[in-house]
């Protein structure tokens, strides 16, 4: 069949669109809207996803996982509220995973392979004081900072047998939570007044360096911004 | 109810790198294009600001420049003897959504594969004798001299920075003396190099080795591109990779081609538009048409006289397999083509940490800022009795101090606690990271096909990944390794770490978006799904772009090759195709 070069007759196909596709089809131009902006969501300081036993449970973790040193600990930066935004948010409910049964164990190569984050912390942390009642008739908030420390390396070593979830994907999840909620932007409630980045020197937010190309190993100095701006001092 | 809507010349499927290379060149042709992209627009200069993208909550790991899992994935496994589970979450690769693909958050890194990785079966074959056993590395069907002036064609297109090692067979100082022969010098100079690759390439010169700068689709200069797109000087903000560039300093879809080919008349682009399978004539011998469908649920038949797969490869395989074209292959029999000689990357890294007085100041940088030493790459060094054939270059990249994502410690660091804060702290900013980039290839038990259990958000089985590294991979790995801690050792920092490959694939860890084969190109039909035009042995105006072409996977980062791959096959629609449509290579 021999090609044509006709020309496309300037909008005639849409016609057959309903409104609906009419507004995602482009042509004759770049889509430009005046005032268009993409902005971060900000964190809300009143989210809760924990109850105040699970609340507990993920401060005092989070403490052990990140102490407080020089710097603030986890919970001074604010990790908790990063989570419970993050797990009462699209991350908690897995919107954005593939959350089809069904749902089997597989192997450490094949990855997460529990149900939505949310369900996961939910059922772990239920699991983990479970186990610590029969183990020591103890819930982890009753332990001593050195039994938690050797608890959560026990967790992360995929040795402690929990009944409905396993227990080194939760550790996985929740100490990769814990560190985004550290050093992640102060926008998603963690990080607080930029503390990590002040302990490790990152200016954060900015975005022109040429200037300092050529630095050649000498000590950069930028008081650290958030994506946010400072209307975040307020939120805090 | 399927609606059919009026006819069109060319209907493309998916809207990144390859989608819109074929849409301008085809629409330069006076064609009628229409391109289907599942995601949505994106505006550059506003929607990607550069006051928000440097977010790694919301774009590292919330994926918003990803695709969205929930809608379709894949299934996992390493052997056959595995049950494959779903991908549940992005890890490994983080193929991209939206206008401009996995386009807009790329490095940056484009490379020209070497004369030798064309032909890797019959070179290797030549000069060490048979392949290993299990291992199905092919001839491309197409040459490097074939492919030169369309990697040339992109680099202007992009504006990639960089210095030509070899023009026209004359070796260039400082450039890369391994490389092909190039038609003429990069269209920019190099960027200008910070601290940590002069280290590198420091203590690579004193071994012998030859390092030049990687080739950059990060600007070192502003620049107007043959479109007339304009571009703007990098400012070395450290969020390439996994971002998008709000500055026009990274060459992307829309930041080189689409502003451009948005003005012509003959060209239109439809979004959230998923394409659920490609529909086939009543003689089964050609393409009538695709089938998408649209975020209400409306089922719209798009007919046109050629078709364009150039989606992600995952996709693009999925849809030969679901829309029934060619022959899947089969691991067992070594029958079959569609999903053979699935590949991908094999990466390795050593960190060296320095004392406190030196300040990398890791923020400052670019996605593909670096020194780079190719001595270990493809056929570039003496194989024999190394176990092992292909390589990979060994560079040091300056891409980011981002701090979730970039926090190395030295070995016997705690995994958590004050031990593991206090090292973090003294770490960050005076560590260099190696990077070795090997090639993967191809291996008889590696392979894409349909998943028996699994299915999408629109009722079509998942696609099934098999997948691991074999000895030649690991071989490969373990002697770059070796040299890149050779490398590390002479740059006089306190201590290295090693980063080896070991054990199995694992689709956790990212590790790069390299996915290669499934769709392979070859010299005839019983090898391969398409010619060295991309174009379907089965169906004549069925093309296919992307990754999925490549036989085996080289030892370099991949969009320079898709890139003139496409530009290739559009030549071909254009110059032989359009006179006299039927196949452009005799089966």
């Amino acid at each position: 069949m021999p090609m044509t070069r006709r020309a496309l007759l300037a909008g005639a196909s849409l016609l057959a669109f309903s409104t609906a596709v009419q507004a995602r089809t482009y042509s004759g131009g770049i889509p430009w809207k005046a005032a268009r902006s993409n902005p971060p969501e900000i964190f809300d300081p009143e989210a809760r996803f924990f109850t105040p036993e699970e609340r507990a449970f993920i401060s005092a973790a989070v403490d052990r996982l990140i102490p407080a040193d020089d710097f603030p600990s986890a919970t001074e930066s604010g990790v908790v509220t990063f989570l419970e935004n993050q797990l009462s948010g699209a991350y908690g409910r897995g919107d954005i995973y593939y959350m089809k049964g069904p749902f089997r164990k597989g192997e450490p190569t094949q990855g997460y392979q529990s149900q939505a984050p949310g369900i996961l912390y939910r059922q772990a942390i239920a699991d983990i004081n479970t186990l610590l009642k029969s183990e020591q008739n103890k819930s982890f908030t009753d332990l001593s900072p050195d039994e938690q420390d050797t608890f959560l390396m026990r967790l992360s070593e995929g040795k402690a047998e929990l009944e409905h979830v396993d227990g080194k994907t939760f550790f996985d999840t929740f100490w990769q939570d814990t560190q985004l909620g550290f050093f992640g932007d102060p926008v998603h409630g963690g990080n607080r007044d930029m503390a990590s980045w002040k302990m490790l020197g990152f200016p954060g937010a900015r975005y022109d360096y040429r200037e300092y190309v050529n630095h050649d190993g000498r000590k950069l100095s930028f008081e650290p911004v958030s994506v946010a701006g400072n209307f975040m001092k307020e939120a805090h | 109810m399927v609606k059919i809507l009026p006819r069109r010349e060319v209907v493309i499927v998916g809207f990144g790198w390859t989608g819109a290379i074929l849409a301008e060149q085809l629409t330069a042709e006076g064609l009628d294009v229409v391109a289907l992209e599942r995601g949505v627009w994106r505006d550059t200069s506003t929607e990607y600001a550069v006051t928000n993208i440097q977010d790694e909550v919301r774009y590292r790991y919330r994926d918003e420049l990803f695709e969205d899992l929930s809608r379709e994935t894949l299934t996992f496994r390493n052997d056959i003897s595995q049950t494959a589970l779903p991908m549940r979450m992005l890890g490994s690769f983080l193929p991209g959504t939206n206008v401009g693909g996995a386009g807009v958050h790329w490095n940056g890194q484009t490379w020209r594969f070497l004369p030798s990785d064309f032909v890797a079966k019959s070179h290797n074959e030549e000069r060490y004798g048979p392949l290993a056993d299990g291992m199905t590395v092919q001839d491309w069907g197409i040459t490097y001299d074939e492919l030169e002036p369309h990697y040339t064609r992109f680099e202007d297109l992009c504006g990639i920075s960089g210095k030509a090692g070899n023009i026209n067979g004359q070796i260039q100082e400082g450039g890369n003396p391994f490389e092909g022969w190039r038609s003429k010098e990069y269209p920019n100079p190099p960027l200008e190099m910070v601290l940590a690759p002069k280290m590198f390439a420091k203590a690579a010169t004193e071994l012998g080795y030859k390092p030049f700068p990687g080739p950059a689709a990060n600007m070192s200069q502003a620049y107007t591109n043959p479109l007339g797109v304009q571009m703007a000087p990098c400012t070395y903000c450290g969020f390439c990779e996994k971002y998008a560039c709000g500055n026009y300093s990274k060459a992307t879809p829309a930041t080189t081609i689409i502003p451009a080919l948005m003005q012509r008349e003959n060209f239109e682009l439809r979004t959230e538009a998923m394409v659920l399978r490609v529909i086939k004539s009543p003689d089964g011998k050609r393409a009538e048409g695709v089938e998408y469908i649209t975020p209400e649920g409306e089922i719209l038949h798009q007919p046109a006289d050629i078709v364009i797969l150039a989606a992600y490869i995952t996709h693009n395989v999925h849809l030969m397999l679901t829309s029934g074209i060619g022959t899947p292959y089969d691991p067992r029999t070594g029958q079959g083509v569609v999903g053979k000689n699935y590949a991908y990357q094999c990466v390795s890294g050593v960190i060296v940490f320095f004392d406190e007085d030196t300040h990398i100041n890791p923020y400052v940088g670019a996605g593909a800022l670096g020194m780079v030493v190719d001595n270990f790459n493809g056929d570039n060094f003496d194989h024999t009795g190394l176990g092992f054939i292909g390589g990979g270059y060994i560079g040091q990249w300056q891409t980011n101090g981002r701090p979730m994502e970039s926090h190395p410690v030295p070995e016997g660091t705690p995994k958590f606690g004050a031990g593991w804060k206090k090292a973090v702290r003294e770490s960050y900013g005076h560590t260099v990271g190696i990077g070795t980039h090997g090639a993967v290839m191809s291996h008889r038990g590696n392979y894409l096909d349909l998943d028996p259990t699994y299915t999408d958000a629109y009722g079509r089985p998942l696609l099934r990944m098999t997948f691991d590294f074999t000895d030649n991979e690991f071989n490969m790995s373990n002697y770059l390794t070796d040299r890149a801690v050779e490398i590390a050792k002479a740059m006089g920092g306190r201590e290295i770490r090693e980063g080896r490959r070991k054990g199995h694939y694992s689709i956790v860890p990212y590790q790069s978006t390299h996915n290669t084969g499934g769709t392979i190109m070859g010299s005839n039909p019983r090898e391969s799904v398409i010619n060295k035009y991309q174009q379907s042995w089965d169906l004549e105006n069925l093309f296919l772009t992307g990754a999925g072409a490549f036989p085996q996977n080289p030892g370099y980062n991949p969009t320079g090759t898709v890139a003139a791959l496409a530009y290739h096959t559009a030549d071909a629609i254009r110059n032989i195709y359009l006179k006299s449509p039927g196949p452009l290579v005799q089966a």
